[in-house]
């Protein structure tokens, strides 16, 4: 361990994170025992457009849950097993091998059965999602299932035609909501849910945002367990409350300076997913000081951004602080659409030069040492490109070290060599 | 002053034991299952040779797959670290350095003064390494020693496009089947596995000069693939196989005068 540089403590604002995540899973899991209703979809779904049947709607997002059991090294073994012995290709996405293994056992990784959805409701985001749940759909006996096609390009594409495309799909999906539910949509929810996705989105990119400070005040790792709100429920006004609380903190830990890790000497960013059973490799940078300050994911899978009159990456202003005032279905789903497909990381599945070039400006903003590409069989979508990205860090002159791994499946990551890869690096970088 | 540097291979443990910069011994024993044996039977080759103690050796490097099950070592390098000093020691222009061993390839770009600049390594799939040889070896049933001088002796390229080392011996079959001559077939593994290898490092660019290490140096055949395949001049070193281990010695030098 190097030498300590700089104050560090856990963040005050940890545990309620962890009783807000816990909570989650219990209401989706318990919603029946209400009256309520259950969902299931990706964390790229319009989440917010079911906060129109009424407050006790829950959801499953397969994305953070398919990491939550790849967390869980032994379910996430019978997972695939399962899935795989039903014929499922091992190349597949492997937060759908976990998902849709899980559905097959019957088992939920927070304990008790897998509880059934009321129905789907999702993006075609990537190769996986359509089918994903279409397949889940077939497998829990035919719960209705409704998905919506985001391919709509990059934002500067994204035109008033295009919009019209998507808002028109959501427009038809809440009458198909009302029919399979029976419930009548309230669009007053789906207005306040939009406002809050916006602020809560915003905050998140604020939050990451702090971290350009040196000592950075949060560590990638921590920002896993923070940034998931986003992926789960980003729409409800308790993750609006909570990102409130968490900016203050974190800004509280610049004015004081006070690190993530206290031996902070070098900075490194990622790229996407990380192997969620591998963590521990975060870990063994600090010990030579290295942390890693986030990444485009984990600052822009849900952060939403904007650059601002300085040229550099900020917060995007809400509608509401725009004082834009939503008082219909279409204009609050015309907002939302707007507000979702700017966000960064829905340009990575369209432009190999988009990604390299928003790495590119984190590495100077927020004045980054050195880059971890990840080479993530178990998600095609967001590990496109890595070989043209590593060429564009290797131009600027930027340290960089392409891994190979599985977000979700640990047989295709080998911590051993990983970690020997990972010395090289931390010698590039000079702290080793 | 006496440093010693050990090398962790797939296959072998090789200890370097140093007198300054000079070579005064080396050690080899096969890796095996137990780490701690190999590491004590090449020690004990080496500071025979040496005519040495353990304890009179001053700073211990290590380097390679199996870090932190020698006691005696006092620190590690990586092996590409290793690699860039001793390949700049060797061969004062080299600029690129290739290494493959049983299991793995790697290569590092490296300034005058044998500091790291970039590096590659190969991931999980050893078909670009030795092993994968030393497979097809078996399947062409000839000697692992014979395959580099009867490839030199082929008259044809044969093209080979299996990549992952269990299709490639299918089709070594096939080309038995086929009667190809052994030498044909030789020739088309190493240029198979040298294009693995060569589009690994061209992810760094190639900047002469280019030296080769590691067990597959020894490899005349495969060495004259990657000449062609390169298209450069490609060196190779005495006893290729040490090269990391000689690195880490070295780099044990630097760290006992610190």
């Amino acid at each position: 361990m190097t030498e300590m540089k700089y104050q560090t403590k856990p963040l005050d604002i940890w545990n309620e994170g962890k009783a807000l995540r816990q909570q989650y899973y219990e209401n989706y899991a318990k919603a029946h025992e209400k009256g309520g209703i259950r969902w299931a979809g990706g964390a790229w779904a319009y989440s917010a457009v079911p906060a129109g049947l009424g407050d006790d709607v829950w959801s499953l997002t397969g994305e953070p849950y398919g990491a939550s059991v790849a967390f869980n090294k032994e379910f996430a073994a019978r997972c695939q097993e399962a899935i795989e012995a039903k014929g499922f290709a091992r190349d597949l996405c492997a937060y759908l091998r976990n998902y849709l293994g899980s559905v097959v056992l019957d088992e939920y990784v927070f304990g008790g059965k897998f509880p059934k959805p009321d129905f789907m409701w999702t993006t075609h985001i990537c190769c996986s999602h359509a089918k994903w749940y279409q397949i889940a759909s077939d497998l829990e006996g035919g719960v209705p299932y409704f998905c919506i096609d985001v391919s709509t390009g990059l934002i500067e594409d994204f035109n008033e035609r295009r919009r019209e495309y998507v808002v028109n799909q959501l427009l038809d999906g809440i009458d198909w909501l009302e029919q399979t539910t029976g419930r009548d949509y309230d669009d007053q929810k789906l207005i306040q849910a939009v406002y809050n996705e916006c602020e809560a989105t915003s905050l998140w990119a604020e939050i990451c945002a702090l971290n350009r400070t040196i000592p950075a005040p949060l560590d990638e790792k921590t920002m896993y367990s923070l940034y998931v709100f986003g992926t789960i429920i980003k729409h409800r006004p308790e993750i609006v409350d909570f990102y409130r609380k968490l900016r203050d903190e974190v800004q509280e830990r610049v004015d004081n300076k006070i690190a993530a890790v206290g031996n902070e000497q070098r900075r490194v960013i990622t790229d996407t997913q990380p192997p969620w059973g591998f963590l521990e490799i975060f870990r063994y940078l600090e010990t030579f000081g290295v942390v890693s300050v986030g990444s485009l994911y984990t600052f822009s899978l849900i952060g939403a951004w904007e650059v601002k009159d300085d040229g550099t990456w900020g917060p995007r202003t809400t509608p509401q602080e725009q004082g834009i005032d939503i008082t219909t279905r279409k204009q609050a789903l015309e907002v939302l659409a707007d507000w979702t497909h700017a966000r960064p990381e829905w340009q990575h599945f369209y432009s190999a030069q988009k990604k390299s070039d928003m790495m590119l400006r984190i590495v100077r903003e927020w004045k980054v040492d050195g880059v971890m590409l990840h080479y993530n069989r178990g998600c095609e979508g967001l590990s496109l490109n890595i070989a043209e990205n590593r060429l564009a860090f290797k131009d600027a002159g930027i340290p960089v070290l392409p891994f190979e791994g599985n977000m979700g499946d640990e047989r295709e990551f080998d911590l051993e060599r990983t970690k020997k890869a990972v010395d090289s690096f931390l010698e590039l970088l000079g702290v080793k | 002053m006496i440093t010693a540097g050990i090398d962790f291979g797939a296959k072998n443990v090789k200890v370097v034991i140093l007198d300054d910069e000079k070579i005064v011994a080396r050690g080899s024993a096969l890796t095996g299952f137990d780490l701690k044996i190999a590491v004590k039977d090449a020690s004990e080759m080496a500071l025979k040779a040496a005519g040495l103690k353990l304890d009179e050796i001053t700073h211990i490097t290590e380097t390679g797959i199996g870090q932190g099950s020698v006691a005696f070592a006092a620190d590690s390098v990586s092996e590409v670290g290793a690699n860039a000093k001793a390949g700049v020691k060797l061969l004062p222009s080299a600029r690129t350095i290739i290494d493959v061993g049983a299991e793995e390839a790697r290569a590092v770009k490296c300034d005058e003064s044998g500091s790291m600049e970039d590096f590659v390594v190969n991931e999980r799939c050893a078909a670009g390494a030795g092993a994968f040889v030393e497979a097809m070896a078996r399947a062409l049933e000839v000697e692992l020693g014979q395959m580099g001088p009867m490839s030199l002796k082929a008259t044809e390229a044969v093209p080979m496009n299996a990549q992952c080392t269990v299709f490639a011996e299918s089709e070594v079959v096939s080309l038995i089947h086929a009667q190809t001559p052994k030498a044909n077939i030789a020739r088309a593994i190493h240029d198979a596995i040298a294009e693995r290898v060569i589009s690994m490092v061209r992810r760094l660019g190639i900047t002469e000069d280019v030296l080769l290490v590691g067990g597959l140096a020894y490899d005349v055949g495969y060495v004259d693939s990657m000449k062609r395949g390169l298209g450069v001049e490609v060196h190779v070193p005495e006893l290729p196989e040490y090269v990391s281990a000689y690195g880490a010695a070295l780099v044990a030098q630097e760290r006992a005068k610190e």
